[in-house]
């Protein structure tokens, strides 16, 4: 079968569950594929003979009642797996080789998946374009020289280049659905607590959620019933009834009310992006949904709330890679020459630039005006939210401002690459799952995604209704294999 | 220096001053395993064989909170008269250092687990009340070791992660010796309650101390400055001696105070700044996201409540009432918990017919003598309370005299033995049989003759001298109060 690649997860699971596919020939094919993609760049560290290992073993005793039996997938080098180094696309973490593995990937694991290799993303995930990465920029599969979106670019252009049949990002303002928006691809955001952040590099800890990204809901939610765990390993993990979400997955969104926020028709939004939207819009009515006009009025304060919150515990989460440990450190004169060292030669300018705005507004004399305040208006922006769910059980919104632009494009201008996070980041503050789906093109035959927002633990409900507009948006990714010679 | 009906004051010229401490106490919380991980706590293993993931710190690693530890902190809170706070906080206090990992400590800041309490302080003038601030829990941090290579740093992560209970007294301590009974106070509540094993030499308990001195009499405080760490009663008497008398002569000499961290110096037996508050620390304290707030029902307080064991101030309350101690004799008896379940065991072996201020007397006498000189805990003691209270019974019942009871007291340091055989195996049982007494005496009177004379004409001094040959006789077994009543019959 020559074209194994191009199957979705579902197709692939069926296929090896019938006995016409084995593991091994899922694995090679996207071992081969990805070996062909090396110009996107999308793998910073690649496990292929290992996997083959596994694939072979796999397919001598398989275990065909297991969710993801004998798939093969690279992950976001941002979740610890054992016995494979995790960088985090930090020069900080270049060298380190966890002894543990993250719960995300160990539900993985269980359900029969093979690790293929771990992912490129922006350094400690932070960015917005995948080119904070200390393993350098990403190829969107879309066009040459166009970023995949970030921090989960690599997963991104991965999952869009079919270099892995799905795979699993982290999204603290966005990283999973920008990149999404920017790739063709669906990505889900969970509700903050569903997936455990045990064993995931920690960027801001009250905002981090892993998410499944896929190139359909259905493989979405497939994905997202494996990884959604209770965890008493991770404090803020939540012990809900999660459902079956793939086999609950329904395209019946009958009578369902949709939250139209006025707020998100921001100033200098490109008018394809509205009339996306607008078309959006048209399919849910059309899928039998009422859609209802609300107010979401502390959305224009969530970006900067976003760049306090996020940075404070950035400062604080990246304490730890002080030299002393693991990870790279430098040759210093004395204790604080060796921390100063270390830190400047092993950050980037985009991980040093928000640890210091975080250690500012974490600084006595600051804390009130900048932390304090921020986390007064995070309440608020989810009551925002709460106040509109007594009326409305999901919100429809565009992914992003724009399509996807150039590599280098808005390097040194961050503001407007933070612009990028205006959609998703009040999801994070508020801790509500939210979803991308791919939706249209733009003038430049650039994907485009629209958002759905849900209630916190009513994933079903979102990937319900990304499931019926899927249908009817009946979206198909331009991919040329352009980078393949 | 005066020391007026047991004030503390600091005279110099005109001026007396007065000095006022406040204590911030660490008391490692007695646990198995740390405050967030699963890690155990043993004193003195091999440097970083009691280190997990998370107490150094890797990525993705992340705080789980030991219930036992809280439950802990909570007994202590209801030992401290304090009140329980509902729900409390866990910040992140941020600084860099070698021997710590994460670089911040988790604590608590705004929101602590116990707020407001006092203890009662027993001084030779009377009581004290001394009030507490509040008790937060937060985690302990590693050990850096500068002394063991001439150019590197070793770093041990046993300790890194360990529960500590910070208690903040209010700044009511007044002298060298009110401190002293405040820590000492502060260790039997806490010894009572099994929340921390108070061992000092071991760390479990140590302070930072807050000095200053003010005219006698002013009712503004005094700039302070804290003496960091200090680990020994001791030491934190020292130490407040010197810096309270630093501080007067900065002040004498028309000087100021600056607010700073002091350390003491124990070989030079003086304190010396470590850093200013200008260089003081920025620790960018904000709520640890890794944990939600910490919340206690009602009903867990309570369960907690009453299960507490009675404390050293009621027990004390109780030996007074019950056994009509002393209160001098009670506090003794209460101070440490060992003391009072010996002195409890004793109690409960007497029996009915029980001496309670005898056994008292051997308990504070001769046992804590004993122990002093062979430098044991009572916990170690090598006469039982059984043993104890056989021999206090032996004296009781006129088996044996006092004085032959200190003999048989070193013979039981030997193995503990039976004092009733020793007493049987050694023939010390006292002569009481009235008659082999009156005959003894009789052929003493009988020998003596002249003396007796002299005695009857009212040279009553030789009374002493016809016990003493009667004693003597009878091998000093003979019981002295029989001794003296036929004596007194049979000279009249």
């Amino acid at each position: 079968m020559s074209d194994i690649t191009k199957q979705s997860l579902s197709e692939l699971v069926k296929n090896i569950k019938n006995k016409k596919l084995s593991s091994t020939d899922v694995t090679k094919a996207f071992i081969e594929r990805s070996e062909k993609s090396k110009e996107l760049n999308a793998y910073i560290t690649e496990d292929f003979t290992s996997a083959l290992d596994k694939a072979k073993k796999f397919d001598q005793k398989p275990n065909l009642d297991l969710k993801l039996p004998g798939i093969p997938m690279a992950v976001k080098d941002l979740f610890c797996t054992k016995d494979v180094k995790t960088t985090a696309g930090s020069k900080i973490l270049n060298n380190f080789i966890p002894t543990y593995e993250s719960t995300v990937t160990e539900n993985i694991w269980k359900e029969g998946a093979i690790l293929l290799g771990k992912l490129n993303c922006d350094e400690f995930a932070m960015g917005s374009s995948n080119e904070t990465s200390f393993f350098g920029n990403v190829q969107n599969p879309i066009d040459k020289d166009l970023v995949p979106g970030g921090s989960s670019g690599g997963s991104a252009s991965a999952v869009a280049g079919q270099l892995t049949p799905i795979t699993i990002g982290t999204d603290t303002g966005g990283s999973i659905r920008q990149p999404a928006s920017f790739t063709g691809t669906v990505g889900l955001k969970p509700t903050y607590g569903s997936c455990s952040r045990y064993g995931i590099v920690a960027f801001a800890s009250s905002l981090d959620q892993a998410g499944p990204m896929a190139q359909n809901v259905k493989d979405c939610a497939l994905l997202q019933e494996v990884i959604s765990t209770y965890d008493s390993k991770d404090s803020t993990s939540i012990d809900f009834k999660r459902n079956q979400y793939s086999k609950e997955l329904t395209n019946n969104i009958k009578g369902k009310k949709i939250g139209i926020p006025k707020e998100y028709r921001v100033d200098g939004m490109p008018k394809e992006i509205e009339d996306l939207w607008q078309k959006g819009i048209q399919y849910v009515k059309d899928c039998g949904a009422e859609t209802i006009d609300i107010s979401l009025p502390h959305t224009s304060y969530a970006l900067p709330t976003y760049y306090i919150v996020a940075p404070a515990e950035a400062s604080s989460n990246l304490a730890r890679y002080d030299g002393v440990k693991y990870g790279f450190r430098a040759k210093g004169e004395n204790l604080i020459d060796m921390y100063e060292k270390t830190r400047s030669e092993g950050f980037g300018a985009e991980v040093q630039r928000r640890i210091m705005i975080g250690t500012y507004v974490l600084s006595s004399g600051y804390y009130d005006a900048y932390y304090l305040k921020a986390q007064k208006v995070r309440k608020l922006i989810k009551n925002d939210f709460d106040e509109v769910y007594k009326k409305v059980d999901a919100i429809l919104t565009p992914s992003t401002p724009s399509s996807a632009f150039k590599i280098g494009e808005k390097t040194n201008d961050p503001v407007s690459m933070y612009l990028n996070d205006i959609f998703t980041v009040p999801v994070n503050l508020a801790g509500l799952p939210g979803i991308s789906i791919p939706a249209g093109h733009d003038s430049k035959g650039y994907p485009l995604g629209l958002q759905i927002i849900g209630k916190a633990f009513d994933e079903q409900n979102i990937l319900n209704i990304a499931f019926a507009m899927e249908e009817k948006i009946n979206f198909k990714n331009k991919i040329t294999d352009w980078w393949i010679k | 220096m005066s020391k007026k009906n047991s004030e503390y004051l600091i005279n110099r010229k005109d001026n007396q001053y007065e000095v006022v401490i406040g204590l911030e106490v660490h008391a490692q919380v007695l646990s198995e395993s740390k405050l967030f991980s699963t890690s155990a706590t043993k004193f003195g293993a091999e440097p970083n064989t009691q280190v997990s993931l998370v107490d150094a710190a890797f990525p993705g690693m992340l705080p789980v909170i030991n219930e036992f530890c809280v439950k802990q902190a909570i007994k202590t809170g209801i030992g401290l008269n304090a009140k329980i706070n509902k729900r409390s906080v866990f910040d992140r206090k941020n600084y860099f250092y070698a021997d710590l990992p994460q670089g911040y400590q988790i604590s608590q800041f705004k929101d602590p687990i116990v707020g407001e309490g006092k203890v009662i302080l027993d001084m030779p003038d009377g009581q004290k009340e001394v009030g507490i601030e509040r008790l937060h829990l937060e985690q302990d941090a590693g050990k850096s070791i500068h002394d063991l290579d001439p150019q590197n740093t070793f770093v041990d992560l046993n300790r890194s992660g360990v529960a500590l209970m910070e208690i903040v007294s209010k700044p009511d301590l007044r002298s060298p010796d009110e401190v002293s009974a405040y820590i000492k106070k502060l260790r039997s509540i806490m010894r009572y309650l099994g929340t921390c094993d108070g061992n000092m030499q071991e760390g479990s308990l140590r302070a930072d101390v807050n000095v200053s001195v003010r005219v006698k009499g002013s009712k503004k405080f005094g700039t302070r400055c804290e003496i960091k760490n200090v680990n020994s009663i001791k030491f934190m008497q020292m130490a407040i001696e010197y810096e309270a008398n630093r501080q007067v002569d900065l002040i004498e000499e028309g000087k100021s105070i600056d607010q700073e961290t002091r350390l003491f110096d124990t070989k030079k037996n003086e304190t010396r700044s470590m850093r200013s508050k200008e260089d003081a620390h920025d620790y960018r304290y904000f709520p640890d996201p890794d944990l939600l707030p910490l919340e206690v029902s009602d009903e867990f307080v309570k369960e907690l409540k009453n299960n507490i064991p009675e404390l050293p101030d009621d027990k004390k309350k109780r030996f007074i009432d019950e056994f009509k101690l002393s209160p001098y004799e009670a506090t003794i008896l209460v101070s440490d918990i060992d003391t009072a379940k010996y002195f409890e065991e004793v109690v409960a072996k007497m029996g009915k017919n029980k001496d309670m201020k005898l056994a008292v007397n051997w308990i504070t006498g001769e046992l804590f003598a004993i122990l002093n000189n062979k430098n044991l805990e009572i916990s170690q003691s090598p006469i039982s309370a059984k043993n104890l209270a056989i021999l206090v019974n032996l004296i009781k019942n006129g088996t044996i005299s006092g004085k032959i009871a200190k003999t048989v007291f070193e013979l039981m340091l030997d193995g503990d033995k039976d004092p009733q055989k020793i007493v049987e195996e050694k023939g010390l049982k006292q002569q009481s049989d009235p008659k082999a007494l009156e005959a003894l005496i009789d052929k003493i009177i009988n020998d003596n003759r002249e003396k007796a004379i002299e005695y009857k004409q009212g040279k009553e001094k030789l009374f002493g001298f016809f016990v003493g040959q009667a004693m003597k006789a009878s091998g000093g077994k003979a019981n002295p109060q029989l001794i003296n009543e036929i004596l007194k019959k049979k000279l009249q």
